[in-house]
């Protein structure tokens, strides 16, 4: 049982978060203070090349603009007060098509709420973020390999397809000490943005059939390089409604749709025989996995879909649920967000929910709702 | 002077007799005069007329959000950081009020830039409402008896913000002089345009005449800072260390006979080391091959209120960090009970450890009182009860913990005999 004691650190998963995120290929954090994103600043200030005090959020996802712009690949961490002043920010980082990665740490909202309490209540924020049914590639934490595997996802999801991408958390996953053994960790290879090379006129906005443009950043002395948040044709020139501008425009979702298999990251543990899929993600995976144990060990059949790619939504969750008369999704906020983005309105028979705020959801409790058609 | 194109030949976007124009040569003159090459300038446009204009320059563009340019130009110039480029930003009235905090933030970290504002003291994109620049008695399509306040004199905020260089111009004729001695400025610099619109400026207000009206607003058509400001430097450290270090890793010494988890609870008062004292019991569990986890939980005034802390410890790996009903809860102030008593209720065995100055809660654990605060006081009240509850529950040897102590920065300040009283 204590075999692997030897790497054993007490250690939150922030450390193990900022570490990924710099070794991925994040040279600069822009924060500003807020809790439960604390200790994300603080290692940032001991870990990242650059690290900048910014005066508000608006300022930090400019300031991460501005150094993407040049070239960097950026990082800042937030819970849901900064990220709604961050918003329109990140829509226009998004139209720019530059790299960064917001860390967005959960707790109990609305409005400013228990800011030292967790939930995971932004999913469906996340969701509308962009104006006009937009995407932002968003990965969820389930568990301290997460913590390291998936922020050095979200790094290179960033940098590869030149977008800002959410990584979400919460407050008890990144601020609570665990024993971890982290001689698991794998090692992590820095990513850099592919710049363009040619000689011809660049185009800042024109694409191969990858749907990513080359980068050139504006430090360089080569080619003029046009960046704009307005809706623009492939040159970067603010244009109307123009054709080419509207499917360059278009272009910024399909590109997320077209590499979303490169960015699908999920774990299903499926039992022959089972009628009862549980699905969760982020904090309340540790629950459901206790809790999938828990029913194994009384001999009932279930299977446990963790989500950790959650936008776009994977198409595979929808084929999964579909195969499950029965599934219950499991995540702390009052009426189901993920449930809402999986069945919509509507809901679908067999499908319910274990939700819970201002409190860890408890295995006891994800139990007892698997148990309640048995 | 060169003669370096920094303006395409296309016509420039703007109503006729309207100064954004001159802005645009000007400011074309002023860069010639410095020898910049285009591709060594990024211009940042703000939203607002002036704003499409990038199209028309030669120099890098960026043009982002209404009020944000200036972030994002500072973000540029941060980010390049590097003094052979220039960074400007062309920005309206409009733009400076929605974003004065970014001037005043650029000024006041002095970002390598220079910020050009086309004061035509309204929003003229979206029909000529008034701005926080408006002068007393200017009328505006949708204020037209005239604005009753005074408006801003932005040189004055960005002297007092600690700007390098700041100067205010009429913008008639050539002014590159101005633009030149703001742009070779090191740090942060602002020269204020001062114009009228002449869709609904004008037309608001037959007859006027700008340096009148400048000169009746009170706002000086003067150099304010000559340039001798500080200069932000980007922090660059490319040999930062990993936080994953073997120094933090916690190598087994002791073993403990405990079969399942346990799950405690500490619940007392900030400042009186709860933290600490479930941190280190949760690495002395560690030192004694177990698994743990530690769960803080406390209001946002950490200096008052209660400190409450839930540690888990196991021989197996945790997998829920969680833990609604503790088995042994511990608790050593009057906060610490309040905060606690949820978790009173719930149990229906366990021990509870309490404070004897307390009056015991209603709870199905079994109840041992001991005088934690009266022994050691209240600031070593929470680190004295983990010790002996440590010993009393046989968690593991206490040893695990007593090295941990001696080794630790309280071991100066505290006696480990005072902590070792059972």
């Amino acid at each position: 049982m204590q075999e692997n004691n030897r790497n054993k650190a007490f250690t939150d998963g922030s450390r193990l978060i900022t570490e990924a995120l710099v070794r991925a290929g994040a040279d600069t954090y822009i924060g500003y203070p807020i809790t439960p994103a604390n200790l994300l600043y603080l290692y940032a200030t001991k870990r990242f090349p650059t690290m900048l005090a910014a005066p508000d959020e608006i300022t930090a996802l400019q300031w991460m603009s501005g150094f993407a712009a040049a070239g960097h690949v950026p990082v800042t961490a937030t819970s849901f007060p900064g990220y709604a002043l961050m918003v329109e920010s990140i829509g226009m980082a998004a139209m720019m098509e530059l790299p960064m990665v917001v860390v967005l740490i959960q707790r109990l909202g609305p409005a400013t709420g228990t800011a030292t309490c967790g939930a995971q209540g932004d999913l469906n924020v996340v969701f509308g973020t962009m104006s006009g049914g937009y995407s932002i590639p968003t990965f969820s934490i389930s568990n301290y390999l997460d913590c390291w595997n998936l922020a050095a996802k979200a790094v290179h999801t960033a940098v590869m397809l030149r977008t800002p991408v959410v990584l979400l958390t919460s407050k008890d996953m990144v601020m609570t000490l665990q024993s971890f053994d982290w001689s698991v960790l794998p090692s992590i290879q820095p990513m850099q943005v592919k710049r363009y090379e040619g000689n011809e006129t660049y185009f800042p906005y024109k694409t191969d059939d990858s749907l990513i443009p080359d980068f050139l950043p504006v430090s360089q002395n080569k080619h003029q390089v046009r960046i704009t948040a307005s809706t623009h044709d492939t040159k970067g020139i603010l244009q109307n409604i123009l054709t080419e501008a509207i499917e360059n425009t278009k272009r910024l979702e399909y590109k997320l749709r077209k590499h979303i298999d490169s960015y699908t990251e999920y774990e299903f543990d499926e039992q022959d025989g089972a009628d009862t899929l549980i699905v969760s993600y982020d904090i309340s995976s540790q629950a459901s996995r206790e809790a999938i144990k828990q029913l194994r060990e009384s001999r009932i059949k279930v299977s446990l879909l963790i989500a950790k790619t959650l936008l776009p939504i994977p198409s595979i969750y929808i084929d999964i649920a579909n195969r499950y008369p029965r599934v219950v999704v499991v995540e702390e906020n009052l009426m189901g967000q993920l449930r809402y983005l999986l069945f919509g309105v509507a809901g679908r028979k067999g499908v319910s929910g274990v939700n819970g705020i201002a409190k860890m959801i408890s295995p006891t409790e994800i139990v007892e709702e698997a148990m309640r058609h048995v | 002077m060169s003669d370096t194109r920094f303006l395409t030949n296309a016509q420039l976007p703007f109503c006729k007799g309207c100064g954004h124009a001159l802005v645009a040569q000007n400011t074309e003159k002023a860069l010639q005069k410095l020898n910049l090459n285009p591709l060594d300038v990024v211009l940042v446009t703000d939203i607002g007329c002036h704003g499409i204009v990038d199209k028309n320059f030669l120099a890098h563009t960026v043009h982002g959000l209404h009020g944000r340019s200036s972030a994002l130009a500072a973000g540029i110039a941060a980010g390049l950081n590097n003094p052979n480029k220039k960074v400007i930003v062309f920005t309206g009235d409009g733009g400076a009020t929605i974003g004065m905090q970014h001037l005043i933030g650029g000024a006041h970290l002095g970002f390598d830039m220079t910020v050009v504002v086309h004061n035509n003291m309204l929003y003229g994109m979206t029909g000529g409402q008034p701005s926080e620049f408006t002068p007393c008695g200017f009328k505006t399509p949708t204020m037209p008896e005239g604005s009753t306040k005074v408006g801003y004199d932005i040189c004055e905020l960005m002297v007092a913000a600690g700007a390098s260089y700041v100067e205010r111009v009429i913008g008639i004729g050539d002014y590159s002089d101005s633009l030149e001695k703001a742009f070779a400025a090191k740090g942060f610099s602002l020269v204020e345009v001062m114009e009228i619109c002449t869709s609904y400026g004008v037309k608001s207000n037959p007859g006027m005449k700008l340096s009148k009206l400048v000169d009746a607003a009170g706002w000086n058509v003067k150099v304010f800072a000559d340039g001798n400001g500080t200069q932000f430097k980007t922090p660059v450290n490319k040999e930062t260390q990993s936080l994953i270090s073997a120094k933090l890793e916690i190598q087994p010494k002791y073993t403990s006979k405990i079969k399942n988890p346990v799950s405690i609870m500490l619940s007392g008062s900030a400042g009186e080391g709860v933290q600490s004292a479930a941190e280190y019991l949760a690495k002395a569990a560690m030192l004694s091959g177990l698994n743990s986890t530690k769960k803080g939980s406390y209001p946002v005034t950490v200096g008052v209120g209660f400190s409450a802390s839930e540690v888990i410890i196991s021989p197996n790996p945790i997998l829920y960090t969680g833990s609604p009903v503790p088995d042994l809860l511990i608790i050593t102030s009057v906060d610490g009970l309040n905060y606690a008593r949820n978790s009173t209720g719930k149990m229906k065995k366990g021990i509870l450890y309490i404070d004897d100055s307390l009056e015991a809660p209603q709870t199905g654990a079994k109840v041992v009182r001991v005088p934690f605060r009266e022994r050691v006081g209240a600031r070593n009240s929470a680190m004295y009860a983990v010790f002996y509850a440590i010993h009393h529950e046989k968690l593991f040897p206490i040893d695990a913990i007593k090295d941990l102590f001696l080794s630790g920065k309280m071991a100066d300040k505290v006696n480990i005999d005072t902590l070792m009283q059972f």
